[in-house]
């Protein structure tokens, strides 16, 4: 009964685990680019569901309809403006400009933040579904649900709009892609802003169970990095399923080794996995 | 006399696919083979199990008496087994002396830096880019990156040397230009087998020529007679020409 | 049949040499010059020539993008802080420390090394972590998360101390300062920026690329590990996320894009640039001190992608026909 609990923790907290690494998933897959600061992006969202419900009691399920274009617009920004001028760089460049790039976002999140942790508290609160033996927040179970029907909409957009199979085939051959008339620039700065998207909306999902702090970015983008090892690069099913596998392995690995240990762990199965089978339990090849 | 190479019963495999399906072949020193067949007849795939680049799937190859199946690129390198590429892939940022001077110092043995780059030198004069040395590598036009090739080819000291469409790309008097250096090559002593599409360069330099299709030995023999054969024909030009000329007399 | 070519050769490693010993005798300068706070500063900035060269090897010459600088130097801290605790000698524990550090990446390579580009780069960062969370665990040994602390040097005074930990970081980074000139000018080196160009082709052009790659990942572990080691019993005090921190995996990588890779200089160029920098914001905008450093960084790939050692030579070939 117990491994039960901890297997349906696990399925919850994937399926949010998931919705966070969608965005960052495609991103690398699309530009070839590790978005290092997909994890401010996310804790930013976070804040901005905090303060909208702070400051105007607005819900978070709310905030993130509200968030969502204002992430994009960030995003596509943020590519077209910054990255496209070393899109063609080599890894380490790009890496190390993302970097600096969510060294500066950060840092002008604790100054206006503070470091101390928040807690968004919903008032009245959700409350806990029981059935039999087993104890499931609402909270968590909600923002599953939500994480879920977003990364399916983010998979129905991928797969049938105009704009998304432009998307698809930039990542499978920019060349072809772009001899068959795809603007390639264009479709890089979308898929930016869609995965800024992402990420911005799983901030309010965040911070519904989370306690929030701007030093947290890093733990959601290490989640963001196992996921997209185990489930494959570029590929929206592929992120569904390495956030479930992350959710029941963090949770199973909280109960044997404890909770501080759990991420450890993941990291050493993300190392597994880059060593023995880099292409994702999928099986689907991403770039190098 | 032991044959140089070796091939007994080599198969590579590609998931479901043979690319190159039990092929047995024997060549001995001082010859100059070719290797020919369609498009997607597995020559290219035949030259990578050679070299180590695939591992063969089952079979085994024997360079010298010596079983090199197993080795990987380097080793093969190292063994005396040269190669040049289809795609010419220069080492982009260097110079075309350090490029030889590569082959020479980590497949040629050379001794020093010092030794590898004069000998790199030495062999871009005898294939006349000897003017280009100091180049850088991106700088150079097809028809020289195909010299290039055969310039690193040579600097790796090779017993054999597997040279794989080095005429793709080439206008007919640069052909004729590569022809004389592979026979200048051959004269040196080393023994060669050229993946080739063009007949007339088969026919002028293959004292032997070996034909592939679908991953299979079909025929060998002399290039006369190997073209002749109604297999080959059936391979290249499909079963209803070959019947059509099965009949006929041939000059 | 002599060749300008064959000239060249010797000459610019004569020249690397002369350029080196220059820059060194300078360096040995400050202790007879500078007071204690310049020494440390100039202890800091050898610390980092040190790193930054050592992530040349695997970074710049091979053109692997290692991210597991952190781990080593953490890794190094401990090793020689523990072998310390247990009584060793503090020479033979930085040496134990560089050892280790060694066997560590040539283990570790031979999973590792067969990742490129962006894979590489994560696994050797997750690297790091997992590392300080071992150590962070293993409390009897290590002191966990409460820090270890290192025996205390007696019998020197705070001068005498300073001027010493700047000698051996500035005998650290001259041997490492060595060993890139030797690589660069030797086989090793040859074989690296062949597998750097086009890593199959150098594999059929007989470069053992396993051994090769292996050995500079060696190289950027052992100088860092005795960073680590020494940086430890300089400060005395050590716990995980100090000597840990992903900074010092990422600072040594902006340092040598600052100064220019390929050039041997390049890494100690950019470590004194970006350091003199990095005091001169610290001193005026403490609060938004990793900010700046993140805009530094930004203008720095935007605007700078080959390092200042790019705009001299780019300066260099306007003049030749």
């Amino acid at each position: 009964m117990l491994y039960l609990q901890v297997l349906l923790n696990g399925l919850v907290l994937g399926g949010l685990f998931a919705c966070i690494a969608a965005g960052f998933s495609l991103v690398w897959g699309v530009l070839n680019v590790i978005n290092i600061l997909h994890g401010s992006f996310i804790v930013l969202g976070a804040y901005a569901a905090w303060y909208s419900h702070a400051l105007w009691g607005i819900h978070p399920f709310v905030s993130i309809l509200l968030v969502a274009p204002l992430f994009f617009a960030l995003g596509y920004a943020i590519q077209s403006g910054l990255l496209n001028r070393v899109i063609a760089a080599p890894v380490l460049l790009t890496l190390t400009l993302t970097f600096g790039l969510d060294l500066m976002l950060s840092n002008a999140m604790l100054a206006a933040f503070k470091a101390d942790f928040r807690k968004l508290v919903l008032d009245p609160p959700l409350g806990v579904l029981s059935v039999g033996n087993i104890v499931l927040p609402v909270d968590r179970l909600a923002a599953m649900a939500l994480a879920l029907l977003l990364t399916l909409l983010l998979y129905l957009v991928l797969s049938r709009s105009r704009t998304g199979r432009a998307i698809v085939a930039v990542r499978m051959d920019r060349e072809a892609a772009s001899l068959m008339g795809v603007n390639v620039y264009r479709t890089y700065a979308i898929t930016f802003g869609l995965g800024a998207l992402m990420a911005g909306v799983a901030g309010p999902l965040i911070a519904m169970i989370f306690p929030i702090s701007p030093l947290t970015g890093p733990v959601y983008l290490g989640k963001a990095f196992v996921v997209c090892v185990l489930g494959g690069l570029g590929s929206v099913p592929g992120a569904m399923v390495g956030g479930l596998v992350l959710g029941v392995v963090e949770s199973f690995a909280a109960l044997w080794f404890g909770p501080e240990h759990a991420v450890t762990v993941a990291f050493a199965l993300l190392i597994a996995m880059l060593v023995f089978r880099p292409t994702g339990l999928l099986g689907r090849k991403g770039y190098e | 006399m032991t044959p140089l190479l070796e091939l007994r019963a080599v198969s590579r495999r590609f998931g479901g696919l043979a690319a190159v399906n039990n092929v047995s072949l024997s060549v001995k020193a001082g010859e100059i083979i070719g290797l020919i067949g369609p498009n997607g007849a597995g020559k290219t795939t035949l030259v990578n199990v050679i070299t180590g680049v695939h591992p063969a799937s089952s079979g085994s190859v024997l360079f010298n008496g010596r079983d090199v199946t197993r080795f990987a690129p380097w080793q093969a390198a190292r063994a005396g087994i040269g190669r040049t590429f289809q795609i010419v892939q220069p080492f982009p940022e260097l110079t075309v002396v350090e490029n030889v001077a590569a082959a020479a110092l980590f497949a040629g043995g050379a001794s020093s830096i010092r030794n590898a780059r004069m000998q790199a030198l030495e062999h871009l004069e005898f294939v006349g880019l000897g003017d280009f040395a100091e180049r850088s590598a991106s700088a150079l036009t097809l028809a020289m990156r195909k010299r290039l090739e055969l310039a690193k080819g040579l600097a790796m000291r090779p017993r054999l040397l597997l040279l794989d469409e080095v005429n793709a790309g080439l206008n007919s008097s640069e052909i004729n230009q590569a022809l004389a250096l592979i026979q200048a090559i051959a004269a040196r002593g080393i023994t060669i087998l050229i993946i080739e599409h063009l007949m007339k360069v088969v026919t002028s330099l293959c004292s032997r020529v070996v034909v592939l299709h679908h991953g299979e030995l079909i025929a060998e023999g002399e290039p006369q007679s190997v073209m002749r054969d109604p297999k080959v024909i059936q391979a290249y030009l499909g079963k209803r020409y070959a019947a059509q000329t099965a009949g006929a007399p041939h000059g | 049949m002599s060749n300008p070519a064959m000239a060249a050769l010797d000459t610019a490693a004569r020249r690397d040499l002369g350029l080196a010993c220059l820059l060194f005798a300078l360096m040995a300068l400050p202790p007879f010059l500078a007071d204690t706070y310049i020494l440390r500063l100039g202890t800091t900035m050898l610390m980092y020539a040190v790193l930054a060269l050592s992530w040349n090897f695997i970074g710049g010459m091979a053109g692997y993008p290692s991210f597991a600088t952190a781990a080593f130097f953490g890794l190094g801290a401990y090793a020689g802080g523990v072998a310390q605790k247990f009584g060793i000698g503090m020479w033979l524990a930085w040496g134990f420390a560089g050892l280790l550090a060694l066997l560590f990446a040539a283990a570790l390579g031979l999973a590792l090394l067969r990742l490129r580009g962006h894979y590489f780069a994560i696994a050797s960062l997750v690297v790091a972590e997992v590392l300080r969370e071992i150590i962070n665990s293993a409390t009897d040994l290590t002191g966990g998360g409460m820090g270890l602390n290192l025996p205390l040097r007696t019998g020197q005074s705070v001068e005498q101390q300073a001027d010493f930990f700047y000698w051996t970081m500035l005998g650290l980074a001259a041997v490492a300062m060595a060993a890139t000139l030797a690589v660069q000018h030797g086989r090793l080196g040859f074989g690296l920026r062949c597998i750097q160009q086009n890593e199959s082709a150098a594999d059929m052009l007989g470069v053992n690329t396993t051994a090769t790659k292996t050995s500079a990942f060696a190289l950027s572990a052992v100088f860092t590990g005795i960073a680590g080691a020494i940086y430890a019993s300089w400060v005395n005090y050590i716990e995980p996320p100090d000597v840990f921190d992903v900074l010092y995996s990422v600072k040594p990588i902006v340092m040598v894009l600052l100064g220019g890779a390929g050039s041997a200089f390049g890494p100690i160029i950019g470590a004194g640039v970006f350091l003199g920098l990095e005091e001169i914001v610290w001193r005026r905008f403490l609060e938004v001190h990793s900010g700046v450093l993140g805009l530094l960084i930004v203008l720095l790939v935007l605007f700078l992608p080959r390092g200042l050692a790019g705009i001299a030579r780019r300066r260099a070939r306007g003049h030749t026909p």
